[in-house]
């Protein structure tokens, strides 16, 4: 229950948070300004219609997940409200599990008001809607549970800037480890062993991208999806248990 | 001989060495603290900026890790959850989440304890009740005042009815007024079988509030007892009398018992070097016709006592245990 009660205060406050709203209203005009390009396109409307809605509500949640994300703990810190958190019967995992917990709800919320606005232009403009596209929102909110849980881990040992850095650097080379592995295999045994290392350690965000299917219509297998999901979850799990490490044997000065 | 549960805080060569700077130096903030607070006491936590005060506390609240040595909280080690469900905890110059209402605000801290639905509400609107803060009970903590924040403050530190109340500077920043209020909560507290402990850098307050008082100096614990000791080694250092029309000639007669003049118009301020030239001083005054304003004897400011008891005594002093 404390749990809760933290996640809950953290929804609150983010929710009384401007840069969550810049964020949001910039997403539905980007979502929105799809409609615009249409204008200017020569055919594929439904796909641009699409690209451009799903690329919006990725970049955006995905910068929510960060920017949100690495002040969730160093904001408590810098702003000594953690005091008077870790000094009442809380232990801090629990305290690090309800802040995620909390921006994870932000983000579904998020999301949802953004899959609203991307259906409203869909239907507006008769494109068929199909299942794999809640698959691909889906694995979008999973993504931004991976990359919040990156900006957390970064944010129990550095300071909000060094922490963005990392997390987006995460995020960028999260989408290009097939590559890693790819140019491993064209250096010599050292380069291949550091780049196999890599990545094996850092997430593989690509894998949650479904916007490819859902612009092809293209189905998903059940088996393909839990097993992208699975990967998600266990991810965050080591990710919050190595921050929570940290966070345990940290001093609040 | 005390009985191990009358003790509400012990500590045992406490110590806490930081590493700063790019090279890691290393800081002493605590260097072997050893001492208890009893059950239903007030105790003061003394010393100047930077002796330590609030490194100890914040170690005490589970803040800090220490380095070496033991701390216990009702027999609990510290940062047990069992200790911590039964203190309250105001920080130094607290810093709160100014996005919720007072009452929003409390309701948080409380669910952290497990209280919840018309207990809770109840609880709240008393807290709110006894620091004076139900007229603002719905105004973000971003639009409070100092004063305002440290009565909240407060507020949340007692949410679950703790039987110890930590409190780290609580009086700092407060006008005459706020000070007030909050000596007179601490003393609430000790009528209603509280113990008390809070850090100060002021005297003052420890002599108008304490049982005992133990005072920090570079980390270190330079004195430990009951309050009237301490301040019987204060003893008055000067003795400042402001004067009204006094005649320049019997001014001239006081000048050899003065240290210092300050003559302003009619008005003479007159700085006495020793409280024993005060009954001269005064009879000069009464002589002349002249009307005494104030008499104002000054004691050693509390830095003074350190510097003192730092250059006299250099392993701690326990004068009464």
């Amino acid at each position: 229950m404390k749990v809760w009660s933290i996640a809950v205060n953290t929804f609150r406050e983010n929710l009384r948070d401007k840069l969550l709203y810049n964020l949001l209203v910039f997403a539905l005009l980007m979502i929105g300004s799809s409609l615009l390009l249409m204008h200017v396109t020569l055919g594929e409307f439904h796909r641009l219609l699409l690209d451009v809605g799903l690329g919006s509500v990725n970049i955006f949640s995905v910068l929510i997940a960060v920017f949100v994300g690495i002040g969730l703990v160093n904001k408590e810190i810098e702003k000594k409200t953690i005091y008077t958190i870790v000094s009442k019967p809380v232990a801090r995992y629990e305290f690090l599990l309800g802040k995620y917990l909390g921006l994870t709800i932000t983000l579904l919320v998020n999301l949802l008001v953004m899959t609203a606005g991307l259906l409203a232009v869909l239907v507006a403009q008769a494109v068929p809607v199909e299942a794999v596209l809640f698959k691909a929102m889906g694995l979008i909110l999973l993504e931004c549970m991976v990359v919040t849980a990156v900006a957390l881990l970064f944010s129990t040992f550095t300071s909000a800037t060094l922490s963005a850095i990392f997390t987006l650097a995460t995020y960028v080379i999260g989408h290009l480890t097939a590559d890693l592995k790819t140019f491993g295999g064209k250096m010599g045994e050292g380069g291949q062993a550091l780049l196999d290392g890599l990545y094996y350690v850092l997430p593989n965000l690509e894998r949650f991208n479904l916007k490819g299917h859902v612009t092809h219509h293209l189905e998903v297998q059940t088996a393909e999806l839990l097993l992208i999901v699975a990967y998600g979850l266990a991810y965050i799990a080591l990710l919050l248990v190595s921050a929570s490490v940290i966070f345990q044997r940290r001093d609040f000065r | 001989m005390m009985s191990s549960s009358d003790l509400v805080v012990q500590t045992e060569k406490l110590a806490k060495t930081f590493r700063v700077g790019f090279w890691g130096k290393k800081v002493t903030a605590v260097d072997g603290l050893t001492l208890d607070v009893r059950r239903g006491e007030v105790f003061g936590f003394l010393g100047p900026n930077g002796a330590g005060k609030t490194t100890t506390l914040k170690m005490l609240m589970g803040l800090i890790h220490p380095t070496s040595g033991r701390a216990s909280i009702f027999g609990h080690p510290v940062g047990d959850l069992a200790a911590k469900a039964r203190l309250g905890f105001l920080p130094e110059s607290p810093y709160f989440y100014d996005y919720l209402t007072s009452r929003e605000f409390l309701k948080f801290y409380g669910h952290l304890f497990g209280l919840r639905g018309a207990a809770l509400e109840k609880r709240v609107d008393e807290l709110l009740e006894l620091v004076g803060m139900t007229a603002a009970r719905d105004l973000q903590l971003r639009k409070f005042s100092k004063g305002m924040l440290q009565r909240v403050g407060i507020a949340q530190a007692l949410i679950n009815d703790p039987s110890l109340v930590v409190l780290d500077e609580p009086m700092s920043g407060l006008d005459p007024i706020g000070r007030k209020e909050v000596r007179d909560l601490i003393l609430r507290l000790k009528e209603a079988g509280k113990t008390v402990l809070f850090s100060s850098h002021i005297l003052h307050d420890a002599e108008l509030l304490c049982d005992r008082v133990a005072m920090m100096l570079k980390g270190r614990l330079v004195a430990c007892g009951e309050v009237t000791d301490l301040v019987e080694r204060g003893t008055t250092q000067y003795v400042e009398m402001v004067i009204d029309r006094l005649l320049p000639e019997r001014l001239a007669h006081m000048r050899p018992l003065t240290e210092r003049v300050v003559q302003q118009g009619e008005r003479v301020m007159v700085v006495l070097s020793s409280q024993v030239h005060v009954d001269e001083a005064l009879e000069i005054v009464r002589a002349s016709r002249a009307k005494l304003v104030s008499l104002t004897p000054h004691r050693a400011s509390l830095e003074e006592l350190f510097i003192r008891e730092a250059t006299g005594a250099h392993r701690p002093v326990e004068t009464h245990v």
